[in-house]
């Protein structure tokens, strides 16, 4: 299928990118990547008259640390994710995630701002910024408003973001000589969209969990956060024992559905293997 | 709705300008307006690979761009990475492994196979199929395909110490 027709502009600012939406009276989406959007409008799943290239508006890119957070602008590719020291040392749970993220291919052209934007159940950037207790900066022409992660992934492929609104930066707390951030999941084939998947980003002092966030992704309408197991986990030391409690819990956090490949059981019993190997492995990752 | 635009942008090293519907993806405008069919349309919602190309040297979807997205940039397809034989040496030992049958994915395999390479090292088994996790080949299993790149990133790599030396 070919996407409708449709106009385009490539505007060099936000402040005209927010305005080119206004003046199209709302029917008009934007455009980073594309990676999502460009086969959801060749299957006509959206169809607005207008597209409004934001993919190299200069204030969306670049990593940079400030105020104790590492400001990750919109429109930065999950390549250079992957590939930065200072992803790497600051957020480490997200260099663990980025392999994972699609293909090389679409790696190179993805956003972060944009996968936060779709907020795909299935994808691993969203489950991530919950984990990391993420900030999301979004621009409107009412002005610049934050969002934490935890009130922005409201429904499926719905988030807190406002027609014509649009993510400028997401704000992660930098990582302390405490942090220990594991991530894994399980999928059929390299690449593939995952059964189930998890990024725990953790606080340890000595063996003590001080503070835990741990996240999933496709179990549900919305990335989710286990914060039973993460009330059970906090002030614990990780033992087989705490970490069998911490699986057994599980099901207390997650109600994942069921298809015809993947029984709802099963989709959880998953998801407490996957638990399980992340907590046995957090001790040891920083 | 606008006729077209009209972009400006660098195909297999030669200046083009080109009135396009903003609608038309990257994939197509190169088929149909560049005549350049070396550059595959498989599944068109970037599962494949067949469609894979250089945009300002890395590879990318052609079917997941629009060909206005990629006006000032630079594209190489299989057909300049031919001409200016930067994969003589992956085509002979996709020839010399039988790493093709029906050949559709081919483009696609040889625009990862040149990412990967890109960087000198000779890599993995593993990491070559990571690279390849993009591209499908309904025919041969991938084994040879992952043998041919193996082989050809070994073989550069003999033959740049052999020039050091």
């Amino acid at each position: 299928m070919k996407a409708r027709a449709f106009d385009y502009t490539r505007p060099n600012s936000v402040q005209e990118a927010l305005q080119a939406f206004a003046e199209a009276g709302g029917d008009a989406v934007y455009i980073a990547g594309g990676q999502s959007l460009v086969p959801a409008l060749a299957l006509r799943l959206q169809a607005p008259a207008l597209l409004i290239d934001i993919g190299r508006i200069d204030e969306l890119r670049g990593l940079d640390l400030a105020d104790g957070h590492l400001r990750i602008g919109a429109a930065t590719r999950h390549a250079e994710i992957l590939s930065s020291e200072l992803v790497a040392r600051h957020a480490p749970l997200l260099s663990k995630a980025a392999p994972y993220v699609a293909h090389p291919a679409i790696r190179n052209k993805g956003t972060f701002g944009g996968s936060l934007a779709l907020a795909d159940p299935a994808s691993e950037f969203p489950a991530m910024a919950l984990a990391l207790d993420a900030v999301i900066d979004i621009a409107s022409l009412e002005g610049n408003r934050r969002v934490a992660a935890d009130d922005f992934f409201l429904d499926l492929y719905e988030t807190a973001l406002r027609p014509g609104e649009m993510i400028r930066a997401v704000h992660v707390p930098v990582a302390t000589a405490d942090t220990r951030a594991v991530f894994d999941e399980l999928a059929r084939r390299r690449g593939d969209y995952a059964l189930v998947g998890a990024g725990v980003n953790a606080s340890v002092h000595g063996e003590r969990i001080e503070q835990i966030r741990i996240a999933f992704l496709s179990v549900g309408a919305t990335p989710v956060r286990a914060r039973r197991v993460e009330e059970l986990l906090t002030g614990t030391s990780l033992t087989p024992e705490t970490i069998r409690l911490a699986q057994e819990a599980l099901d207390l956090d997650l109600d994942p559905p069921g298809d015809e490949h993947t029984p709802a059981e099963m989709r959880l019993h998953l998801a407490r293997v996957l638990l399980g190997r992340l907590l046995g492995r957090l001790g040891t990752s920083s | 709705m606008s006729a077209g635009t009209a972009i400006a942008l660098v195909v297999n090293g030669e200046k083009i300008q080109a009135v396009v519907s903003p609608r038309t993806t990257l994939a197509d405008f190169l088929r149909q307006d560049m005549q350049l069919t070396g550059t595959h349309t498989g599944c068109e919602m970037g599962v494949c690979g067949a469609c894979l190309v250089l945009l300002d040297d890395q590879p990318v979807h052609a079917c997941l761009i629009f060909a206005v997205q990629a006006d000032g940039c630079a594209v190489e397809t299989v057909e300049g990475l031919t001409a200016r034989k930067a994969v003589a040496d992956l085509q002979g030992a996709f020839h010399q492994r039988n790493a093709l049958q029906c050949g559709f994915c081919t483009p696609g395999m040889l625009v990862s196979a040149y990412g990967i390479l890109s960087s000198g090292d000779v890599p993995s088994r593993e990491e070559i199929r990571d690279a390849l996790s993009g591209n499908y080949c309904r025919c041969t299993g991938y084994e040879a395909i992952v043998d041919a790149i193996e082989l050809t990133a070994r073989e550069r790599q003999e033959t740049g110490a052999r020039q050091e030396a």
